[in-house]
């Protein structure tokens, strides 16, 4: 019986997955509504789930209405550079993905006029730029570091991409996808870090590559990324899906 | 109040002279009402946000928070500071427009507030419906204020790279979610002391609700 049962759950484990992502914020969102909405007779969560969402998604808007693709984020000394650069992800530090450099294929694809993919050598051949910015974290501590790369606008460009497609989307070697908007994908300092520090990013940092946006918090910035898509059909994201806001504009 | 009075219906002659007096406007009720509920929101998903990464030695208890996980107090935060916001703005307007702040919170005067408070600290300080006395007024002008500060200090933790200028008025990011974290201390110590007065004279509290309270004798009213 009991092996039948295990049986079953491994079968549906991936929609149980996507159920339990979207059942997280609704749980959530429900506690909160008893909370606030004892004697308001409005304590149906799903309700109060909708209009939190319809709110993030103006928020959305609102914001890629405030962005000003020429405003750079501020830029700091060496000295300010946070050391220890702290680590954090969706599982511990020792759970990031190992990555043979050698063997490395970032897969290109959507609305891109080459899809060849690309090696770390490749990528070395490409301009690179350096930053000294700050990470925001949505938890809400910050830390300043310091990311080298290629300027993803150089990138897009040389891919043949369509500007005009609305996101940019990234899987990664460690199962987290994220997505950004275009405007923000050309802005001057959203790079394709290859390097913290004056060294290659370790594998904390998200070796080999981890798209570095000053404009928006720390979960906007993949690591590890395997695959960069172009699309316009909204990609969504690991947190995103869960009820984070997906601009996440600083 | 008599029990007659309360059981019988009485002739106005029979009745001892009183007033109705209106408090409190419609739109200042109104504002206040939506303030309480959004207000409440920033707080309390404002203190599990807080949680996500504690400035301080200590964590808010999860059942005086909002929002059940980070993802869900930040959707109520940035939901509920419109409302905020909207409400506030409102607010301002008419009170700057319909003369409500010059009227009723202005004049403040030091001397006046340090009367205020020796009365008040012998428990002589008398209330006057439809009238703010000095420290009420000082505290209303305060906790405006400290509104304003929660909103401007929100915007530079909200929007550090697009409003930059304003994150560099509060001395920075970090220094900014400090300034946040205080002013939200302001603004909930206003919130007890508030509250312990609406308890120790509760007909204040109908004064906000129906915007009308009686007085056994007539007094100045509020204008505006």
């Amino acid at each position: 019986m009991n092996h039948e049962t295990r049986i079953q759950l491994s079968e549906h484990r991936p929609a149980l997955r996507r159920l339990e992502r979207r059942q997280v914020l609704r749980r959530g969102l429900s506690l909160g509504a008893l909370t606030m909405l004892t004697g308001c007779n409005l304590q149906d969560g799903d309700a109060v789930d909708r209009v939190l969402w319809a709110m993030s998604r103006w928020n959305d808007r609102v914001q890629a209405w405030l962005f000003d693709p020429n405003r750079l984020a501020p830029t700091y000394p060496a000295s300010a550079i946070t050391n220890p650069f702290p680590f954090n992800a969706f599982y511990p530090v020792d759970d990031a993905p190992e990555i043979d450099g050698n063997d490395y294929a970032l897969e290109v694809s959507g609305r891109v006029a080459d899809k060849q993919s690309w090696t770390l050598a490749k990528l070395r051949l490409l301009p690179q730029e350096s930053q000294i910015t700050r990470h925001i974290c949505i938890e809400g501590w910050s830390a300043i570091g310091q990311w080298s790369g290629v300027p993803f606008r150089v990138f897009l460009q040389r891919i043949g991409a369509d500007l005009r497609a609305r996101y940019v989307g990234f899987k990664c070697a460690d199962r987290y996808y994220s997505s950004i908007d275009m405007a923000t994908a050309l802005h001057p300092q959203t790079i394709l870090a290859l390097d913290y520090g004056n060294a290659p990013l370790p594998p904390k940092y998200g070796f080999p590559m981890k798209l570095r946006v000053p404009t928006k918090l720390g979960f906007k910035n993949p690591k590890h990324i395997a695959a960069i898509f172009v699309t316009n059909d909204y990609p969504g994201g690991y947190w995103e899906d869960q009820g984070y806001n997906w601009f996440s504009g600083s | 109040m008599t029990s007659a009075a309360a059981t019988s219906p009485s002739t106005p002659a029979e009745r001892p002279p009183r007033t109705i007096v209106p408090v409190h406007p419609a739109l200042v009720r109104v504002t206040h009402w939506v303030n309480v509920f959004a207000m409440v929101c920033m707080i309390m998903s404002g203190w599990m946000i807080y949680n996500a990464s504690p400035l301080f030695g200590f964590s808010f208890p999860a059942w005086a928070t909002l929002g059940g996980w980070l993802g869900g107090a930040i959707a109520w935060h940035l939901a509920a500071m419109w409302l905020l916001v909207g409400n506030g703005a409102a607010y301002v307007v008419y009170g700057l427009v319909s003369g409500h702040f010059r009227h009723n919170l202005l004049p403040l005067w030091p001397r006046e507030v340090l009367r205020d408070a020796r009365d008040a600290a012998r428990f002589r300080l008398r209330h006057h419906e439809g009238e703010y006395n000095s420290l009420q007024r000082l505290a209303y002008i305060g906790v405006l204020t400290l509104g304003m500060l929660a909103v401007a200090s929100g915007l530079a933790l909200w929007k550090p790279v697009q409003l930059q200028g304003l994150t560099a008025l509060f001395g920075g990011y970090d220094v900014a979610r400090r300034v946040h974290f205080i002013v939200m201390m302001g603004i909930v110590g206003f919130i007890l002391i508030h509250l312990a007065l609406v308890v120790l004279v509760p007909r204040t509290l109908l004064g906000m609700i129906g915007g009308r309270t009686k007085l056994p004798a007539a007094r100045e009213k509020l204008s505006g």
